[in-house]
């Protein structure tokens, strides 16, 4: 099929892996190595005397990145392209940032790629500058990660000494709140504020950094980029559905064998990914598809349903940044809810009255629902909850957390009336399954 | 002014609860448990655009805006814009 | 007419106004406290609060001016109108004095800054707005140490009852807002 692409590169021909190709467990994937497997940086040279097709090369790399299908990895889904395209639209320099902060507990896709294929991602950046005019670019990631900044300082010291980047690309680091890895919170945090998120209007793409149009992008989307510009639309499309063409990094916890993250084709239904993770180590009652943003879906129901983001939309799911838990029936899904809930109260901003005040009621209510019964009131009592909540706030935060919970009403009606009725089931006594960081590795302060 | 609507909104971030607004525009706004405000429209009602303007003069914190609505759709909003 | 303006009327007229004024504005630096201690439960008439704090600062402006008035057109003593608003420009008292333009300068951007509140933006209101805490003392101070009445009592324990009012209430607004934040 024909590709377009910013170079001539040969094509691999292994459907997959594409961005763990090549990938060590024990060291990051350095320069020259990078090189070798995915050629170098198809950047075009700055030739004066052809500089009016030069500048034409940027519009030319946006239509092939929206011609490529690509979307979001970083929980929207947005197409790829279409943002690219809303921020080079507009004028003065634009800025790039790409997000590294995975605050997300069941997600660590974003930290294999930074820690084992960094160049991937530095390339992705400085493509997505070129193609949008940005003079300023910055990679985000969460402060206390010594060893990432470390990795990540070496990585582009070596492209420094190289001259790879024509932008220069700032690594800074950043709270590791919930929160903080919102797009307005980081710009907010790279204005010299607390990472903590903005009233939107203006968005990032219109206003962000120092005022300028901001193009955030997942760093996993950045690296699909990388590619794209060495290997042509055609190819990315090559694998995965056509409306949402493609690989995907998917971080599989909970009840498997092997836990870790995959590169899937998109499409793969749930059941193909949960083999690769080695299969289920027990009976599975539910799946959590999308993080803690995302939703619960009985077992059965979800095993057939292909990874994508319309996909998963249409049957109550969500696909977030690819995350997958898988739940035994030995545990108690509310309960487990119930803690995800506590600590996503914690993690708000505290900066609006119904996320301030009504998430800790919500989390009291689950844990009360639990833990010790409703005396068949309190299922009630969180359905009026809900919408006190929703919709309500300035980010994201409060309708992440009401929908997890209205899916895990939705899906465990049988249990939450049980629950309500008799109190906590059996399940409630089995090791947590849902990743919550302990109190002491947590950080509390905001810049 | 005949033909042109209002719609309000408020800024989270900024409003503290204080309650003016719902004190003010009873008709589209209501408190939750909290004190804060609930819109139960977005569309002010022409027959009380002028207590809008007032609730949204009156606000301490200045979180509850106005802005004048344009075109068939209603919506200023870009089609393109992306989320998040 | 001329007995008027060399007769003790205007002076009467000039404390008279001057103390009314002291009143109204101690009364509306307790109504702002209140609104911003977040006083009273749900059935508080939260927006009496504030109407009542935005039209006593107003009608301050009409005392003040007629205070003024008085003063500069009182010929006893020769008070030029600059001397309102320049302070310490005036010969008589000029320390005194000028604390009161201190408070009349302060006043006024006061209330400009709340009249364009909503072109102005609630930064730069808020930052004009902790001039409050700055008016209200000095145009007390202004009040005492002008000596007109300082041997009277009941002018001075109405002024007493003012700063004891705005004392109490500034350490309730400022307990309640750290007691809330703690929350």
């Amino acid at each position: 099929m024909t590709s377009t692409a910013l170079s001539a590169y040969r094509a691999p021909e292994l459907r997959l892996p594409r961005l763990l190709a090549g990938v060590s467990y024990y060291h990051p994937t350095g320069l020259a190595e990078h090189e070798r497997l995915y050629g170098p940086l198809p950047l075009p040279a700055v030739s004066p005397h052809r500089e009016r097709a030069w500048r034409e090369q940027p519009k030319r790399l946006i239509e092939i990145v929206e011609r490529s299908g690509l979307t979001g990895r970083g929980g929207a889904g947005f197409p790829a392209g279409r943002k690219m395209l809303s921020v080079a639209a507009r004028p003065g320099g634009a800025v790039v940032v790409a997000n590294g902060a995975e605050s997300e507990p069941a997600s660590c896709k974003d930290r294999l790629l930074l820690t084992r294929a960094p160049h991937l991602v530095l390339d992705g950046i400085t493509l997505a500058a070129y193609a949008v005019g940005a003079d300023e670019a910055h990679l985000v990631v969460h402060g206390s990660e010594d060893e990432l900044l470390d990795s990540l300082e070496d990585a582009a010291a070596d492209r420094e000494t190289l001259g790879v980047d024509p932008v220069p690309i700032q690594i800074t680091g950043l709270p590791g709140r919930y929160v903080s890895s919102e797009q307005s919170s980081i710009v907010q945090y790279l204005n010299g504020g607390p990472a903590k998120p903005t009233f939107s209007p203006p968005r990032p793409h219109e206003r962000g950094v120092r005022g300028r149009p901001t193009l955030v992008n997942n760093v996993e989307t950045l690296a699909h980029l990388a590619l794209i510009a060495r290997y042509g639309d055609g190819w990315f499309r090559g694998i995965g559905p056509p409306a949402e063409p493609g690989s995907a990094l998917v971080t599989v916890g909970g009840a498997v064998h092997r836990p870790g993250v995959y590169e899937i084709e998109m499409g793969t239904p749930i059941s193909h990914v949960v083999t690769q993770a080695g299969g289920p180590t027990e009976r599975l009652q539910a799946v959590l598809a999308g993080g803690y943003f995302g939703a619960w879906l009985p077992a059965d129901l979800a095993w057939p349903v292909p990874m994508t983001h319309p996909d998963l939309r249409a049957v109550g799911g969500a696909m977030g940044a690819g995350m997958l838990i898988a739940l035994p029936i030995s545990s108690c899904a509310l309960a487990e809810t119930a803690r995800v809930v506590s600590y996503l109260a914690e993690e708000s901003a505290a900066q609006c009255g119904p996320c301030m005040f009504g998430l800790p009621a919500l989390a009291d209510t689950l844990i009360e629902l639990a833990y010790h019964g409703g005396w068949g009131k309190t299922v009630k009592a969180i359905a009026t909850l809900l919408p006190l909540i929703e919709q309500r706030g300035a980010c994201r935060h409060p309708d992440g957390v009401t929908q997890l919970v209205r899916s895990a009403l939705t899906t465990f009606a049988a249990d939450a009336r049980w629950h309500d009725q008799h109190g906590p089931c059996y399940g409630v006594s089995r090791a947590p399954l849902l990743p919550v960081p302990a109190d002491e590795e947590r950080e509390w302060g905001w810049t | 002014m005949p033909g042109v609507s209002y719609r309000l909104r408020v800024n989270p971030i900024v409003c503290t609860g204080h309650g003016l607004c719902a004190e003010l525009l009873p008709e589209v706004i209501e408190l939750d448990p909290w004190g804060y405000p609930i819109l139960r429209s977005s569309i002010v009602p022409a027959s009380v655009v002028d207590h809008a303007r007032r609730a949204v003069d009156a606000c301490p914190t200045l979180a509850l805006l106005m802005d004048e609505v344009t075109g068939p759709s209603g919506l200023m909003e870009e089609i393109t814009d992306p989320p998040g | 007419m001329s007995a008027l303006f060399h007769g003790p009327a205007l002076w009467y007229a000039t404390r008279a106004t001057g103390l009314v004024t002291l009143l109204l504005l101690t009364a509306s630096v307790l109504l702002g406290l209140l609104t911003s201690g977040r006083f009273g439960g749900v059935r508080w008439p939260r927006f009496l609060t504030v109407g009542l704090h935005r039209n006593l600062s107003l009608l301050v402006l009409v005392f003040l001016a007629l205070h003024v008035g008085t003063t500069v057109i009182d010929t006893f003593v020769s008070i030029p109108l600059t001397a309102a608003f320049i302070p310490f420009a005036s010969s008589y008292k000029p320390f005194w004095l000028g604390l009161g333009a201190v408070a009349l300068d302060l006043l006024i951007a006061l209330v400009v800054t709340s009249l364009i509140r909503n072109r102005l933006g609630l930064r730069a209101w808020r930052w004009v707005h902790w001039a409050a805490y700055v008016c209200w003392p000095v145009a007390l101070a202004h009040g005492l140490g002008i000596g007109t009445d300082r041997k009277t009592l009941w002018v001075f324990a109405l002024t007493i009852a003012c700063a004891a009012a705005v004392a109490g209430t500034v350490t309730w607004r400022f307990v309640s807002t750290a007691r809330a934040g703690a929350r």
